[in-house]
């Protein structure tokens, strides 16, 4: 089939390589001139299932076990499997209780423990959690990397262009997969959009190995490592569709947070500062929408790079008219997650 | 019912609309709660929304909290000075189209304590402005009575600070404040961790009670919000049915007249006379 897609998110590229896998021919649109105005490429890049389950349903745990290794796979070298750390100030240790209460996947550590993993943090945290499971990757290399495959590969990327100018016209395509995130609002119904706000410190005093989440009642923080002694630290969760510049507030909430993890981020640099629009359904749970040759992918809401891939597949899946691979069988996913995924399906 | 300005409510929850895991379970939580009014903090979520529209509705989530179905009482959360939570209280006025404000001055950060001195000029403020005011304010006697004087015709003591989910820190003080303003509607706003802290500021005898991350911050909010519904209406109808009040001395819940209890030796096992609660 020929397939458009619109949008060159997680989610638009994520689809694109699971169908040009499939053997389809695809095209990709994007109307902005390059990746920064994906909500996804200010994203923490986190693939951490477990660490999602504490204030998210079974669903993102089961469909996003597979994260980590359709990434391997679709960008080899992009993924780094070293587990996420959980920690909390002294005054809130009742923090890591809750936290551990309401997910699984991960083993206690003492103050030794939480030193042996981040020399950076030795004497910082009497305990903290440690989900060995999980992996984190580099939002933007990814895409950049996936971009370039993909057209590797003969797919088609279109930066900077509208669907209808020169060969972008659905009706020359036999399918249409609409994944512009927070753009669609107003065509999708129910689809909202949740702001978020995300620095990026540089400082080479500090080395931390993996993404490290510090708790707290009213500022939860991550802070993810990135190459070159970056730190990506986020984010913010505001109930607001303004796209806009990252408020004070939310840059001193941040720093705040940061300091608390380490002191030494106080000397870094302020690289960046980035404010975008996570999409999101009233359950804060991506869908397949559509029928025929139209078809609309969104609401990916916090877990774009989590829950591209199974979606995607599932996309393929079901314009192949197969069953979806074992991975994504319902066993492991759950009639929950079959039954969103099916919305809007004629039977 | 309770009267609140004059509106009638059947439920005396009032639930916050902040920090659930998705809007969904918000919803759902509300439904379960059988709550009448919801609260909707506009500080943060108006970040960036246009002052210039007359059509000022909000965003998407704003849409949601209307297609509720119940009251909305929109509050100034966050705010730290008079000048904020005035200028917050329009903004509310304008996108939920309701003279009703929880007015909210945060005198400090860290702890969230109300500053109850501007709390007090800001509902004077908004009151002469055809604000009906529900302020967010301490235990203190005397600031109730200076927010009466400027016009509120509701009071919302804390029982412990918010967020701590402490549940009443200090009943004694809970139960004065009762009994200084029989007349007034009281909602007990803020430090309610359990069910139980619920029920027990109803026993009391206050009107109605304001909580939100007790909700929110479950491990399955809406079946909290169901079970706060019920410790509230329980603790509504033990406070009508006028329970009894703690003494030292055990009492006898069977009669024990014309038995020969009195006349046991004390150290035979007695089988009446046991103090059955």
């Amino acid at each position: 089939m020929r397939i458009l897609v619109k949008g060159a998110g997680v989610g638009g590229l994520a689809a694109a390589f699971a169908l040009h896998r499939a053997g389809h021919q695809v095209t990709v649109c994007e109307k902005a001139a390059d990746f920064s105005a994906a909500a996804s490429w200010l994203a923490g890049g986190m693939l951490a299932p477990y660490c999602e389950r504490e204030s998210a349903p079974e669903r993102v745990l089961a469909d996003g076990l597979g994260a980590a290794d359709w990434w391997a796979q679709a960008v080899p070298g992009s993924v780094t499997r070293a587990g996420t750390l959980v920690v909390a100030p002294a005054r809130d240790e009742g923090e890591l209780e809750r936290f551990a209460r309401r997910t699984r996947g991960f083993e206690w550590l003492d103050a030794e423990g939480v030193a042996a993993l981040e020399p950076a943090l030795a004497g910082r945290f009497r305990r903290g959690l440690f989900f060995r499971e999980e992996a984190h990757l580099d939002p933007r290399r990814t895409l950049l990397a996936l971009r370039d495959r993909l057209v590797a590969e003969g797919a088609v990327i279109r930066f900077g262009m509208e669907v209808g100018e020169a060969g972008l016209s659905p009706a020359s395509h036999d399918c249409v997969v609409d994944c512009t995130g927070a753009a669609a609002r107003g065509r999708l119904p129910g689809l909202r959009a949740v702001r978020g706000e995300m620095l990026m410190l540089e400082t080479p005093e500090v080395t931390l190995s993996r993404p490290v989440r510090l708790l707290h009642p009213r500022h939860p923080l991550y802070v993810v490592p990135r190459a070159g002694g970056r730190f990506m630290v986020g984010a913010t969760m505001i109930e607001s569709e303004t796209q806009g510049l990252v408020s004070a507030r939310s840059v001193m909430e941040l720093l705040n947070a940061a300091y608390a993890l380490h002191p030494a981020f106080g000397e870094a640099h302020l690289a960046e500062t980035g404010a975008g629009l996570r999409p999101a359904f009233a359950d804060n749970l991506p869908a397949i929408t559509g029928e025929g040759g139209q078809f609309q992918i969104n609401g990916f809401y916090r877990h774009g790079f989590l829950l591209a891939p199974s979606i995607a597949e599932a996309l393929a899946a079901r314009l192949a008219k197969t069953p979806a691979p074992a991975t994504l069988a319902p066993e492991t996913s759950g009639p929950e997650k079959l039954g969103h995924f099916l919305q809007g399906e004629v039977a | 019912m309770v009267s609140l300005y004059g509106t009638e409510i059947a439920s005396r929850l009032l639930l916050g609309t902040a920090r659930y895991p998705s809007p969904a379970i918000l919803e759902e939580a509300v439904r379960r709660s059988a709550t009448g009014i919801v609260t909707v903090s506009l500080r943060r979520e108006m970040a960036g929304v246009k002052k210039d529209g007359d059509r000022n509705r909000g965003g998407a989530f704003f849409e949601m909290i209307r297609a509720l179905g119940v009251r909305v009482l929109p509050n100034t959360a966050g705010c730290h000075s008079v000048e904020e939570a005035v200028l917050t209280a329009k903004m509310a006025r304008e996108v939920f189209s309701t003279d009703w404000i929880k007015l909210e001055v945060i005198g400090h950060h860290d702890s969230l304590q109300p500053d109850v001195f501007a709390l007090v000029e800001a509902a004077r403020i908004l009151i002469a402005e055809g604000f009906q005011v529900f302020p967010y304010t301490t235990e203190d006697l005397v600031v109730g009575e200076k927010l009466l004087a400027a016009g509120c015709k509701v009071l919302m003591p804390w029982c412990a600070p918010i967020g701590s989910a402490m549940g009443p820190v200090n009943p004694a003080a809970l139960r004065a404040y009762r009994a200084a303003f029989p007349e007034v509607p009281l909602i007990v706003d803020a430090g309610i961790g359990r069910p139980s802290h619920a029920t027990a500021v109803m026993e009391l005898g206050y009107d109605a009670v304001l909580l939100n991350t007790a909700v929110s911050g479950a491990g399955d909010p809406a079946a909290m919000a169901e079970a706060f519904g019920q410790a509230i209406a329980a603790g509504r109808m033990a406070y009508l049915a006028d329970p009894l009040s703690p003494r030292d001395m055990a009492v006898p819940s069977t009669p024990v007249i014309g038995k020969a209890v009195f006349d046991l030796p004390p150290d035979l096992p007695a089988s009446t006379g046991r103090a059955v609660a």
